[in-house]
């Protein structure tokens, strides 16, 4: 029956009702994102300078000081991914805050009123996340040039790394709009991502090998998905850099958490306007 | 709405009865006939917050084509009702049903009907109208090819095609609001819902909102749901109002016949009174939050 009840409407409802794309609702999400960030820029630099003091700060330091054991690797040509894989993870637990904030401001009401799927909203804002990821990428990229580490520049290793890249934001973007969502309240938010992301960052393969952390924090290690955006980058942006899971193993992981975490932000995202 | 017979009921009971009758047709099946006269109807809707009861078996009829003023105070469950009506809320009992759908099992086809304009300013202050216009169209389903055409022909309605590619936060108030409406109607939708569409607005800017609101109508044949808390935009917009009170119909009808129940010099405001419960006085943190931070904005 659905819309029987509406057929007599004057204006013609058969192009009213055609169907709402998955990928047009969310591509029009990320757009709109794109557009206000070329507009006002500001975010995009003060973001860029995190990852510039630690490659240019303890990066430098630490490769001086041969302290931790990266192989064949230079400590900061090691550093590098997990910089850039720092970054993607702290640009995407905003998104977060920033639905709590939409939600105040009765924009979250005005997407979900619409018949636009709620995954496809949440795939909107996880590929909203993923352009402040690239600049991130494009950033920490040069800042690496400047530094004499050595990338790979062959096509398929590009681009490859613009898809982990993506796929990072999308996996952190999700999983914070997951936490909004459960938490509701700014001031809550704000706790617990601030007791998320550290914990996610260090429990990681980031600035160390996973090889010298004890055994608990090893397996803490292999359970987090930034170990494995970390391992992607590494293999795709470092020139010799070496995978210790396999591409295959990292691509699986990372695509696995964000389809299952645009799944979970999806089904939980009409509570927050409750 | 037999149980509690107020003095508007029996006012009403002509047009109340006919509303009954062009809906008796069950809306199942493509051969029935659609109840077009009924464009909202709520039958015992009951919405709980734990031991709070938000709305108490509210039976609401909104006829096509006319615009329906909710009244009442803070608290009386104005916003739940609303909320359930553009499917955010499911009921804990009773129906609801939005242009002859159905807002919990239909829901995804009662969103493609309606429009929704919310409280807050929700248009975002970072994109341009025509930015804003778009996001809308393409949530919507409109076909790429149809899109700036609808866009254009909205921003000429909400006469707002000058601004259509400066950035919203240097809009006005009252061009906020007009922009809201074209973004909630760009699909055409059979309702058009408001909460509160003038709170914070200047005299001249709330006066443009409601030609808006009537030419929306006129346009789409739209039927317009709003909330107010403005007597004086009950009275000089809506065909017929409903008083909530409780999460309850207090009293619903034309502005002159409730008038009428009161004396002869009433006015809705004596309504109010009359019919408003001092108990009800309310309204949660953050609905007042948001509320001032609305006005602030506008400010």
């Amino acid at each position: 029956m659905t819309s029987a009840a509406l057929a007599e409407r004057p204006n013609g409802l058969g192009k009213l009702t055609a169907p709402v794309t998955f990928a047009g609702a969310a591509w029009a999400i990320a757009d709109a994102e794109a557009r206000k960030l070329a507009r006002d820029p500001t975010e995009l630099i003060s973001r860029a300078v995190q990852p510039a003091l630690w490659l240019l700060v303890f990066g430098e330091v630490f490769t001086r000081l041969h302290a931790i054991p990266t192989g064949s690797l230079s400590y900061i040509a090691f550093m590098t991914p997990g910089v850039l894989a720092q970054s993607v993870l702290f640009s995407s637990i905003f998104y977060g805050i920033a639905i709590i904030w939409e939600r105040d401001l009765g924009i979250v009401h005005k997407l979900l009123v619409s018949p636009a799927p709620r995954a496809a909203l949440v795939t909107g804002k996880a590929l909203a996340a993923s352009i402040r990821g690239l600049v991130q990428g494009l950033i920490v990229a040069l800042l690496a040039v400047m530094l004499g580490v050595p990338l790979r520049l062959d096509p398929r290793a590009l681009l490859g790394t613009v898809v982990v890249v993506v796929l990072g934001s999308a996996v952190f973007s999700t999983f914070s709009l997951t936490i909004a969502c459960l938490v509701k309240t700014r001031e809550r938010f704000m706790g617990i991502g601030q007791v998320l992301t550290m914990p996610l960052f260090f429990a990681s393969n980031a600035i160390y090998p996973i090889a010298v952390m004890p055994p608990w924090l090893r397996a803490i290690a292999w359970m987090n998905p930034l170990t494995y955006l970390v391992d992607a980058l590494r293999t795709l942006m470092i020139a010799g850099g070496q995978s210790s899971t396999g591409l295959p193993i990292d691509f699986a992981v990372l695509i696995g958490t964000s389809v299952l975490l645009v799944i979970v932000a999806a089904r939980l995202l009409p509570g927050i306007v409750r | 709405m037999t149980a509690r017979a107020s003095p508007a009921d029996h006012q009403l009971a002509t047009s109340d009865n006919r509303i009954e009758a062009s809906s008796a047709a069950p809306g199942t099946g493509a051969s029935a006939v659609p109840p077009m006269e009924v464009a909202i109807r709520t039958s015992g809707l009951t919405r709980r917050f734990g031991d709070l009861v938000a709305v108490d078996r509210l039976d609401l009829r909104v006829r096509a084509g006319s615009i329906y003023g909710l009244l009442g105070p803070n608290g009386a469950g104005k916003s739940t009702t609303i909320k359930i009506l553009i499917t955010l809320l499911p009921p804990s009992e009773g129906t609801a049903e939005v242009a002859g759908l159905d807002v919990v099992r239909e829901a995804r086809a009662v969103r493609h009907h309606i429009g929704y304009v919310s409280q807050l300013l929700s248009a975002d202050g970072g994109l341009t109208g025509y930015e804003n216009l778009m996001l809308s169209a393409c949530l919507y389903g409109i076909p790429r090819r149809e899109r700036r055409a609808r866009i254009d022909e909205a921003l000429a309605t909400m006469e707002l095609s000058d601004a259509a590619h400066r950035v919203v936060s240097t809009y006005s108030g009252g061009m906020v609001r007009r922009l809201e409406i074209a973004q909630a109607t760009i699909h055409h939708p059979a309702v058009l819902i408001l909460d509160e569409p003038t709170i914070g607005l200047d005299p001249i800017a709330r006066r443009a909102v409601w030609e808006q609101m009537r030419q929306a109508r006129r346009a789409g044949k739209t039927t317009i749901l709003l909330t107010t808390h403005d007597m004086e935009e009950a009275d000089a917009l809506c065909d017929e109002v409903g008083l909530i009170t409780h999460g309850r119909l207090a009293a619903h009808g034309t502005p002159a016949a409730l008038k009428q129940t009161i004396g002869p010099t009433a006015s809705l405001d004596d309504v109010f009174t009359r019919y408003g419960d001092p108990r009800d006085e309310g309204g949660s943190y953050r609905d007042i939050r948001g509320t001032r931070r609305t006005a602030e904005r506008l400010g």
